[in-house]
């Protein structure tokens, strides 16, 4: 018994060299052995299929590689956030899909999180009307294919709306018809960056003095009598001083009605409104439920004890209840805005340039390189999801009940 | 759901891409044969080229390509499995290997045939490139199109034929690209652009579709070459040569005046160049490894290439789209097959 002790001590200390039946009965080492097996066979898998891909990829004589993304892509997209035209390159398209990508996805988490946490709030609302129109929202749009709603949207959007010859005047200068809404865009003159210098030496002034108040506030219990209005008043004011100092420096490039079109200006696409809508709709009662979850998820007795001190209904919610119920409502929220992400590429029914719809579409087809041009947008998606998971689990960990 | 479904779609045919192994060896007519079956990709749905008819029967110039190369191989052309596709999925599903024969109005284009694995095999439609536009408009032209917004299918050479052509002319416009045709049409038809462009014979079967056709007309221009025809994968030679050869066959009947009335007729003609045709002379089906047969079957489906144009698109047809440069050479068009022999 002592011996095989001993025995046993020494091989841990590695004093006596160890027989191979030893290294495979030593759970540890025989765990790392199966680990390091498993690698390998991971990795010869993946080289067997590169290598398969690629030559079966010469023998049907299919291009392959990336030099693709150079070429000159000869197709134009009808929405770009870039300098963007048909002899731009394969790569800059690329660009122009996910920039694409990225605006509505953006914009429809925004979207779909006020929707959302006005329906959600409101179906737990006291008001019998108010709490039953939230339920049956909640219930007719989530059980809707969103693809259908993207069409229902989209076709109604285009039935409403009169010809572009036929176009609906609105104020400063816009118009508004089948073809989207034009609005005057702005075309910004010498003497711009001053304003822009000025906004942000406001807005440093009023950080500052918000930061001086709040610190104030924490010592002495007092904040610096009208810090709030000062500093917003900073970040107003400075930049507005300096737009008329420097003669006003910003022309407006107005839309005009052409023969086909309203031409010039900014025009927002039909395509980019059904797409938002539909998705953010979507989303929003999804989100609506979690909210509502996550509301009543906080214990009876916390808006029991505010409402004891004497804080009004609307207090309760916005400095006790919500609070607390962000902690629950926050990981399943990630999901939802996961989902909105990736149901963008829905985006290709109804022609709103996405990535899915640019690159993986039309840029698939005119190089034929599906294996590539596939690959780089799964990666993308995948880059963006887990981005998106990064900075909800950060903004998570901040809300999270700090335990002492 | 339909956003899933494609995505595995598209995982299938890129892995399927990545895992076939050997592909180019194995035969494709050995594949067929043994499937019993003809996998045929076609359009998903254009009136006289590839549409479906309300008990789903195939029919069209493109569908008839499939079913004279069953007949050819199985001497019955309802083998066919038909598989539509869309403009975007259709070379994925040759060079998958889940078609083996691709008849879907697809131009030949340099880039198609060398780098995408794909060997075009004749031309079965001499196109070109139209505007169709709603007459209300009153333009009389292509050059009076500056600043309007034009419907285009993905994936298709009209996508960048037009943007080549308003470089050239100096004019700007506004694309409106939809993956499929239906959305196309009916983003048209509810005036979300002025323009729809396609391939001509396309606008006039598109035409038929609106709500009031005469209300919309196809301008005068054409702005682009497109050859449309069958397509096979690259590298096995022997299948490339029975798709080209049937077509061949078919122009050629049409020429000898062999129609599938006069067919059996025919097979007791003293003309050696029908003789070689119907196979009662020579082996020319050993050559492709057919039966001698091959080209008799063929015609006996679906006719001599006359008789198919003017069933589906041509005369007796709703879209009436004269022969113009399908007519046979000596009639002053393009249509001229090598001979038999």
């Amino acid at each position: 018994m002592a011996a095989q002790r001993e025995k046993v001590a020494a091989q841990h200390s590695g004093a006596v060299p160890r027989s191979f039946a030893d290294v495979l009965y030593d759970p540890r080492s025989r765990g790392l052995l199966l680990q390091a097996l498993l690698v390998a066979a991971i990795v010869l898998l993946g080289y067997e299929v590169v290598s398969n891909a690629t030559d079966n990829l010469q023998k049907q004589h299919i291009a392959s590689g990336f030099g693709f993304l150079e070429h000159t892509a000869g197709f134009d997209i009808s929405q770009s956030l870039i300098a963007y035209t048909n002899t731009s390159s394969y790569g800059r398209a690329f660009w122009v899909g996910l920039l694409n990508t990225l605006l509505v996805a953006a914009l429809g988490v925004v979207l779909a999180t006020a929707i959302g946490f006005i329906v959600g709030i409101a179906r737990l609302s006291s008001n019998w009307l108010i709490a039953r129109l939230a339920g049956v929202y909640v219930e007719v749009l989530r059980n809707i294919p969103p693809l259908l709603m993207l069409f229902a949207i989209y076709f109604a959007v285009l039935k409403t709306l009169p010809a572009p010859r036929d176009s609906i005047a609105l104020p400063f200068h816009s118009y508004l018809n089948v073809r989207g809404l034009s609005v005057p865009s702005p075309v910004w003159q010498e003497g711009i960056w001053w304003v822009v210098a000025a906004f942000l030496i406001g807005l440093c002034a009023a950080l500052l003095i918000w930061w001086l108040s709040a610190r104030q506030k924490v010592s002495t219990g007092r904040t610096i009598a009208g810090a709030g209005w000062i500093g917003a008043a900073m970040v107003v004011v400075l930049p507005l001083l300096a737009f008329f100092a420097f003669n006003q420096p910003v022309v407006f490039n107005t839309p005009t009605i052409g023969r086909f079109n309203v031409t010039g200006g900014l025009t927002l696409l039909p395509e980019l409104v059904a797409l938002l809508g539909g998705l953010s709709l979507y989303t929003a009662a999804f989100v609506a439920e979690i909210v509502r979850a996550g509301v009543q998820g906080v214990s009876k007795g916390q808006k029991e004890a505010a409402v004891a001190l004497g804080l009004s209904a609307g207090q309760v919610m916005r400095l006790v209840v919500i609070p607390q119920a962000l902690r629950i409502i926050i990981p399943p929220l990630t999901n939802q805005y996961l989902n909105l992400t990736k149901n963008s590429s829905l985006a290709v029914a109804i022609g709103y340039p996405d990535l899915v719809h640019v690159f993986a579409g039309t840029v698939l087809n005119q190089t034929n390189q599906a294996i590539e041009v596939i690959l780089i947008t799964m990666a993308v998606y995948l880059t963006i999801s887990l981005v998106t998971s990064v900075l909800m689990n950060w903004f998570n960990a901040r809300m999270a009940l700090v335990e002492r | 759901m339909i956003r899933m479904l494609k995505a595995m779609l598209a995982a299938v045919l890129v892995t399927g891409l990545a895992a076939a192994p050997a592909m180019a060896a194995d035969s494709t007519l050995k594949k067929v044969k043994d499937l019993g079956k003809l996998s045929c990709g076609v359009n998903t749905g254009i009136a006289g080229f590839s549409a479906p008819d309300d008990k789903g029967n195939w029919s069209g110039l493109d569908v008839d390509v499939c079913k004279a190369v069953a007949a050819a191989v199985f001497k019955d052309a309802s083998q066919v499995k038909y598989v539509p596709l869309t403009a975007k999925e259709r070379f994925t599903a040759l060079q998958s290997g889940e078609i083996d024969l691709l008849s879907r109005n697809t131009t030949w284009t340099m880039s198609r045939d060398t780098s995408a694995g794909l060997t075009f095999t004749g031309i079965t439609y001499f196109d070109g490139q139209g505007f169709m536009v709603n007459k209300e408009l009153g333009v009389k032209s292509a050059k009076e199109l500056s600043e309007a917004s034009i419907c285009v299918q993905t994936g298709t050479t009209t996508e960048l034929n037009v943007a080549d052509y308003f470089r050239q002319n100096g004019m700007n416009y506004k694309p409106v690209v939809f993956e499929k045709l239906p959305e196309t049409i009916a983003a048209y038809n509810a005036g979300r652009c002025d323009v729809f462009t396609s391939d001509a014979s396309q606008l006039y079967s598109v035409r038929l579709t609106l709500g009031k056709p005469d209300d919309h007309i196809v301008l005068p221009e054409v702005i682009s070459k497109e050859p449309l025809g069958p397509a096979v994968r690259q590298g096995d030679p022997q299948w490339a040569n029975i798709v080209r050869w049937v077509f061949f066959a078919l122009v050629n009947a049409e020429e000898l005046g062999i129609t599938s009335k006069n067919l059996d007729e025919m097979t007791k003609s003293e003309n050696p160049e029908i003789r070689r045709l119907l196979g009662q002379e020579g082996d020319y089906g050993v050559g492709i490894g057919l039966e001698n047969d091959w080209a008799y079957q063929a015609i006996k489906a679906v006719g001599n290439y006359g008789e198919m144009f003017s069933r589906n698109v041509g005369a007796e047809s709703r879209l009436k789209i004269s022969r113009g440069q399908n007519a046979l050479w000596r009639d002053g068009g393009l249509q001229y097959a090598p001979p038999i022999r």
